[in-house]
C-alpha cells in the first residue's frame, strides 16, 4: 500500500502511540484486502462500549490509546451497557456502573461524542450518498451502505477507532464499485404485515443470499423504522452490509438484476418465526427498540400503553438514544409510558447491558435482539409493537 | 500429510486439532468469552468450545464487536489457537491481528476435519 509522507510519520510515530498504532492496524488491513491507498472518511461510529462485551481486556486498551489518541472527523459512540444517567433504577450494580464509567471517560478523552446509541443516523451523524465513512456497529453500517447509499466495510471496534484516528480507512472491499455489485436476485413473493415481519425477512434473506449482496424486489413500501429492523436482522443472520431494494434504495434502479435467482414465500418467513422463537408463554421481559427507537416508534408505544399498566413483575425497556428520548420528553410522551410503568433505556439496549440470569423470557420486536438475549440465557418471543406491549400488560405472549 | 498454501492475516506457527464448521461465525454473542463454548442458536458447534482449537470456518458475521471478545478470549485463555478462513472480513481479521492469534484465509476449507491434526506456519498449512 503506497502511504504518503503524512501517513508514513504517523506510522512512524511522529503523532504518537495511538495513532502509531492505529495506522499499524490500517495498513496491515489494507495490505490483506489489497488496498492501493489510505481514503479520508467523513465520519467514524465507534462499536465495543459495553463493558460488559469489553471487559477489563478492553478496557485497558482503550486506555492505552486515551492515552495521547484525539480523533479527527465526527466520531460518534455505540450503546454502552448502561443508561448512563438511570443505570440504578435498571438495576445494574455499582461495581458494572464504575467499570462502564471507566470505559466512557476513555472514549471521552479521545474526543468521541458520548452518543451511545446504534442509530447516529437519526441524531446528526448522517452521511451523504457516496461518502466514504468507517463505521462499526453492524445494523448501521448496513443502514448506511444499503438505506443511504454511504460506502463502508464492517469495522470491528478497533479498527473504526484507528479510522478515527487517522482520519483514513484503506480502501477496499465496500469502498469500491465493483464490490457493490449486487449478485444474487431476492423476489419477495409475501406481504408483510408488521414490524417483526423485516426482522423475519432479513433472517431469511440472510440465510439464503449467504455471502452475496442481495437485489431485492417484491417490496412495495418500506418505511425508515421498517428498514432500520431489517438491516439490524439481514446482518445478523446473513454476512453482507449490503443490499439493494428496487424503487426503495438510492442506486437500486441502476444496478444489474442479478441471474441467480432466490425467493422467499410466506413459509420462509413462518420459518424465521419458528427458529426465533422459543416455546414459552410467560414473558418478564420486554424490550423494545433494537436498532434504538425513533421518536415516531416512541409515539406508537404511547398510543398502545396509554392507561395500561405494565404487569407487576414484567420489566418494559424502551431503548432509545438520550437525544430522541429528549424529544419524547418535551413532548409529554416519556411522562405517558413512565406512569404506565414502563421505562426508558437510554445509551443501552438488550444486546449489551449485562442482563444475564436477570429474566426469563424477552418479547421483543427485533430479531437482532432476539439473537443477543441467547447470551443472556432468556426465552425469546418476536412480534409487533402492540404485541410486545399487551405482552408487558399481561404478562403472557398470546400467539 | 497434505499441504495447502493460505494469505496471512496474522503470522505465526502453531499446532493443533481442527475444530471445522461450514458456517460463518458471531463472535459477540455467539461465542461465550469465558468459556469458548459457541452459543448460537442451530450452529454446527453449539455446545462445543473453540478453546485452544484451530478454528476453521468460512468467514465471520453478525456484530463489530466480534474483534474485542477474541481480544479478550486471548487474555481469558479461551481464544482459539490459531485460525483458517475460506475469505475473512475486517472484524475477525482486526480480532486477530490485535490479539495476536495466528490467522490465514483463502484456504479451501472443506479439505480440513474436525480432528484433523493442523499445523499452521505463516501461510503455510499442513495436514496430518
Amino acid at each position: 500500500m503506497e502511504l504518503t509522507k503524512q501517513e508514513q510519520a504517523m506510522l512512524d510515530g511522529k503523532e504518537g502511540y495511538a495513532t502509531r498504532k492505529s495506522m499499524e492496524i490500517l495498513v496491515a488491513l489494507g495490505e490483506i484486502f489489497g488496498a492501493k491507498n489510505l481514503i479520508n472518511v467523513g465520519s467514524v461510529q465507534v462499536a465495543g462500549v459495553s463493558y460488559h462485551n469489553l471487559g477489563d481486556a478492553g478496557l485497558e486498551f482503550l486506555n492505552s490509546l486515551a492515552k495521547d489518541g484525539k480523533v479527527k472527523v465526527l466520531t460518534t459512540l455505540n450503546p454502552a451497557g448502561m443508561d448512563l444517567e438511570n443505570w440504578r433504577q435498571l438495576g445494574i450494580s455499582e461495581e458494572f456502573a464504575e467499570k462502564q464509567n471507566l470505559v466512557i471517560d476513555a472514549f471521552q478523552r479521545m474526543g468521541i461524542l458520548v452518543s451511545c446509541t446504534c442509530t447516529p443516523y437519526l441524531i446528526g451523524n448522517l452521511p451523504l450518498y457516496d461518502e466514504h465513512i468507517a463505521w462499526s456497529e453492524s445494523s448501521a453500517v448496513t443502514f448506511a451502505n444499503s438505506v443511504l447509499g454511504a460506502r463502508t466495510n464492517r469495522e470491528g471496534g478497533p479498527s473504526a477507532l484507528a479510522a478515527a484516528f487517522v482520519g483514513k480507512t484503506p480502501c477496499y472491499g465496500l469502498h469500491l464499485d465493483e464490490n457493490r455489485v449486487p449478485d444474487v436476485h431476492v423476489k419477495v413473493e409475501v406481504e408483510l404485515s408488521k414490524i417483526s415481519d423485516w426482522g423475519a425477512l432479513g433472517y431469511a434473506v440472510g440465510k439464503k443470499a449467504e455471502n452475496k449482496t442481495p437485489y431485492i424486489t417484491g417490496i412495495k413500501t418500506a418505511q425508515l423504522d421498517e428498514l432500520k429492523n431489517f438491516c439490524a436482522s439481514i446482518v445478523t443472520y446473513g454476512t453482507k452490509p449490503l443490499f439493494y431494494v428496487k424503487n426503495i434504495t438510492p442506486s437500486a434502479d441502476q444496478q444489474p438484476i442479478p441471474k441467480e435467482t432466490v425467493y422467499i414465500e410466506a413459509s420462509d418467513i413462518k420459518n424465521a418465526y419458528d427458529s426465533i422463537n422459543d416455546d414459552t408463554a410467560e414473558i418478564d421481559f420486554v424490550c423494545v427498540g433494537c436498532p434504538h427507537c425513533s421518536i415516531k416508534e416512541i409515539q406508537e408505544i404511547v398510543d398502545i400503553i396509554q392507561n395500561k399498566k405494565v404487569k407487576k413483575d414484567v420489566e418494559l425497556w424502551v431503548a432509545t438514544s438520550r437525544t430522541v428520548k429528549q424529544l419524547a420528553d418535551k413532548r409529554g410522551y416519556t411522562a405517558i409510558i413512565e406512569a404506565a410503568g414502563g421505562k426508558f433505556a437510554c445509551d443501552t439496549c438488550m444486546a449489551v447491558a449485562p442482563l444475564k440470569g436477570r429474566f426469563n423470557a424477552l418479547a421483543t420486536t427485533s430479531a437482532k435482539g432476539c439473537f443477543y438475549s441467547r447470551q443472556n440465557l432468556m426465552k425469546t418471543k418476536m412480534g409487533s409493537m402492540k404485541e410486545c406491549i399487551e405482552a408487558a400488560v399481561s404478562g403472557k405472549w398470546n400467539i | 500429510m497434505e499441504h495447502l498454501k493460505g494469505r496471512i492475516i496474522y503470522k505465526g506457527t502453531v499446532e493443533g486439532e481442527a475444530l471445522t464448521t461450514s458456517m460463518p461465525i458471531s463472535f459477540y454473542g455467539g461465542v461465550d468469552p469465558n468459556t469458548g463454548i459457541v452459543l448460537e442458536k442451530g450452529h454446527e458447534l453449539e455446545g462445543m468450545s473453540i478453546k485452544d482449537k484451530i478454528l476453521v470456518f468460512p468467514q465471520g458475521k453478525g456484530s463489530t464487536v466480534g474483534s474485542y471478545t477474541l481480544y479478550r478470549m486471548k487474555k481469558n485463555n479461551t481464544a482459539p489457537l490459531g485460525m483458517i478462513n475460506k475469505e475473512t472480513e475486517t472484524i475477525v481479521a482486526v480480532g486477530a491481528i490485535i490479539s495476536e492469534i495466528p490467522f490465514i484465509d483463502k484456504v479451501d476449507i472443506t479439505k480440513i476435519k474436525t480432528g484433523n491434526k493442523v499445523t499452521i506456519e505463516n501461510e503455510n498449512l499442513k495436514l496430518f
